[in-house]
């Protein structure tokens, strides 16, 4: 028994195993220091499917008035960009794609439906008077607030002018008292209010919600401005909140069984080196998350399936390198030879399996999109990782454990 | 057992799974997803069980023609698939169905007919470029002869799946394309360990020694670890099959089926094809000499 080899060996176990449970389970949740970057797996950003949001992709078309050219598609990202910002949600994507496309992603608790109209919805506001004259339009604008009057419990919505709009206000409603003036919105008249008196501070209100989350969405279109073209949902996938918490809690806990039958699977077939495995899948496990915090991995469940099915081939590392330990310890080399011999021998298999894999991985990065890219990276990082893993911190441990003298037996070994 | 000798037998058996699969793959080809042909998907869960026919009702209420059916999944659940829907008619559809009861939307997909095609396009070029890439990589590390070998069991594998779903109608998604990918990963990463093991054996190989011999017994070697590394795999597929989510079940059958036909064909087709190349190419020397 060496004492300093079991010592190091017993330090390692129980750091891999604090570092296991500070990255998964909140146990400093009250601590301010530590309770903000522990635990690991919280900083990881779920995709769509996995908390619910919406993915669009948004086609400008070319109309006989308006003809989409890059400086259209530099305001209608502007607009939507504005409109996005009005759901208060973390980090939404918003790019462009190709000459005429703009892919939108927004996650969380949002009814993707809603997103999406609101998103999409013209917004064209005109104040008109009797004789047909436009007076102003919401290019005049300047704020649009929704409220509930406290008294009459009535909805409305406050609009405020520019300059401009409200000198341009402030004319007509002079040259027009006592004429009504109507208010449309998207070509539809909400209302048709009756000019009192002259209103020189280019105030006016829209009333007639059904209720406040309507006045709400439409101070939003209001407040970000009309779309400069026409726009088409080319694709749509919304993915319901209840579906999203429903798939995360359901892949946990297929994710935790699979993973579990690996880890007992390997110390029943393979003994002491099989310990060793498993105890070096989790150190695996745990680099792997680490890069997927670092790199700002998007976890999809396509995601979540290369990850155990990178866990499959981290595994399969092991298992190559346990077979030709127990063929070397066969043909009566010392424990410690038969090691470097196993390791040696399979390394040539691990590289040119993995490295065929990882080609398939980059391939799939450059030509996917969304989940699948999401895919290629959790894969491509699964492969380099599992084959770190397997040949420094597998062979690493199993010298040691021989060196400790702890298990001598080469039965131990499954010789 | 002898498995090269017994060769024959295993490319009857590939022969006899893949043959159904392609002749349906041609008669009627892949049950296609919206990814690929375009369509919207509305999945709806009620509060209270609804009929199908109440439901059936108010789609066709909406003008709408059900191209693929409405689908129940569970007792309150409905997927109804129907063309690509502008924003204006999903609107609608989601407000009609509301009538039969209160619902909410779980999700819903769509997706118009240009992305649909571009994602096909998309789809076979990635398939071919990773075979090039990986044929080149193979006849650098190894040789071209086992290049094909690989490429023909992976075609197989693909083959396999692709047919299965084919014939049992099972909805192909752009997600099967990365299942596709992965299967194809695995498959030539299973076949890679057994060849490293016959080029290894090669390099000691005894005088006299027969090819089939030789690669009989690397196959031998390599058997319980491509046994284990299957079952590990398998493991997990399984579980996340049985417990995962209802959005990635089909994905993970895809690789469930290409993962098991990966290791058979790494094993009873891939080494087997590569001693027949091996023997045409000695015959053929054999013959030359003559002449």
């Amino acid at each position: 028994m060496k004492w300093n080899k079991i010592f190091i060996l017993a330090g390692i176990v129980v750091i891999v195993a604090l570092a296991t449970v500070a990255a998964v389970s909140p146990v400093f949740k009250n601590n301010p220091y530590l309770g903000k970057y522990l635990p690991l797996v919280k900083d990881i950003t779920l995709g769509l499917d996995l908390q619910g949001g919406v993915h669009v992709v948004l086609e400008a078309k070319d109309t006989p008035e308006v003809k989409v050219t890059p400086d259209t598609m530099k305001q209608l990202m502007a607009v939507i960009q504005r409109r996005v910002d009005q759901f208060g949600v973390a980090e939404p994507v918003i790019q462009q794609q190709g000459r005429d496309r703009l892919i939108v992603e927004i996650a969380g608790r949002i009814d993707p439906e809603e997103a999406v109209r609101t998103m999409v919805k013209t917004a064209y506001l005109e104040f008109k008077t009797m004789d047909g004259k436009t007076v102003v339009t919401g290019a005049d604008l300047k704020d649009a607030i929704e409220s509930k009057d406290p008294t009459s419990g009535q909805i409305k919505v406050d609009l405020t002018f520019n300059a401009a709009g409200a000198k341009k206000f402030a004319e007509a409603t002079a040259a027009n008292v006592g004429k009504p003036i109507a208010i449309i919105l998207d070509g539809q008249v909400l209302q048709t209010p009756v000019v009192q008196e002259p209103i020189p501070n280019g105030k006016a209100q829209i009333t007639g919600y059904q209720s406040l989350e309507e006045a709400h969405n439409i101070a939003i279109l209001l407040r970000s401005g009309a779309l400069p073209v026409k726009v088409e949902v080319a694709e749509k996938r919304g993915i319901g909140p209840a579906l999203g918490a429903d798939s995360l809690e359901k892949s946990k806990h297929a994710g935790l069984v699979g993973v579990l039958a690996i880890l007992i699977f390997m110390v029943m077939y393979y003994r002491l080196p099989g310990l060793v495995a498993d105890f070096a899948l989790l150190i695996y496990a745990l680099i792997v998350l680490a890069i997927y915090v670092g790199l700002h991995v998007t976890m999809t469940l396509p995601g979540i399936a290369a990850f155990l099915l990178s866990l499959g081939i981290a595994v399969d590392a092991n298992v190559i390198i346990f077979e030709r330990l127990k063929e070397e310890l066969r043909t009566g080399k010392s424990l410690r030879s038969a090691i470097d011999a196993g390791f040696k021998r399979a390394f040539t298999a691990i590289f040119d399996a993995n490295a065929t894999t990882l080609i398939a991985a980059v391939v799939l990065y450059f030509f996917g999109t969304g989940p699948i890219r999401g895919f290629a990276i959790t894969l491509g990082i699964g492969i380099v990782a599992s084959m770190f893993t397997a040949i420094t911190v597998t062979r690493w441990l199993l010298h040691l454990v021989a060196a400790s003298g702890l298990v001598r037996n080469a039965k131990a070994y499954g010789a | 057992m002898h498995f090269i000798k017994l060769r024959k037998i295993w490319y009857a058996i590939s022969i006899a799974v893949i043959l159904p699969g392609l002749i349906s793959l041609m008669l009627q080809g892949l049950n296609l997803g919206i990814d690929f042909t375009g369509g919207n998907l509305l999945e709806v869960r009620f509060a209270e069980p609804v009929p199908v026919e109440k439901v059936r009702q108010v789609v066709a209420a909406q003008g709408l023609e059900i191209s693929r059916g409405i689908q129940k999944s569970g007792t309150t659940d409905y997927i109804i698939r129907t063309r690509h829907l502008t924003q204006d008619e999903s609107d609608k559809l989601i407000a009609a169905l509301s009538e039969l009861g209160k619902n909410t939307v779980l999700r819903n997909e769509s997706v118009g007919p240009t992305i649909g095609r571009e994602l096909t396009t998309k789809a076979i070029l990635a398939l071919l470029i990773a075979s090039v890439l990986m044929v080149i990589y193979i006849t650098l590390r190894f040789e071209f002869k086992q290049g094909i070998a690989a490429i023909i069991a992976l075609l197989h594998d693909t083959l396999v799946v692709t047919g299965i779903f084919s014939l049992f109608r099972i909805e192909v998604d752009s997600a099967f394309v990365a299942a596709l990918l992965t299967i194809i990963g695995y498959s030539i990463n299973d076949t890679i360990v057994i060849f490293d093991r016959i080029r290894e054996n090669m390099l000691t190989r005894k005088k006299g020694e027969s090819l089939e011999d030789v690669v009989n017994a690397s196959l031998w070697q390599t058997l319980t670890r491509s046994i284990n590394t299957v079952l590990t795999v398998v493991f997990v597929l399984v579980a996340l099959y049985f417990l995962g989510g209802s959005t990635i079940r089909n994905f993970v059958l895809a690789m469930l089926i290409g993962v098991v036909s990966g290791a058979y064909s790494s094993i009873c087709n891939a080494s087997p094809l590569w001693v027949d190349f091996k023997l045409m190419e000695k015959r053929a020397k054999v013959k030359e000499a003559r002449a």
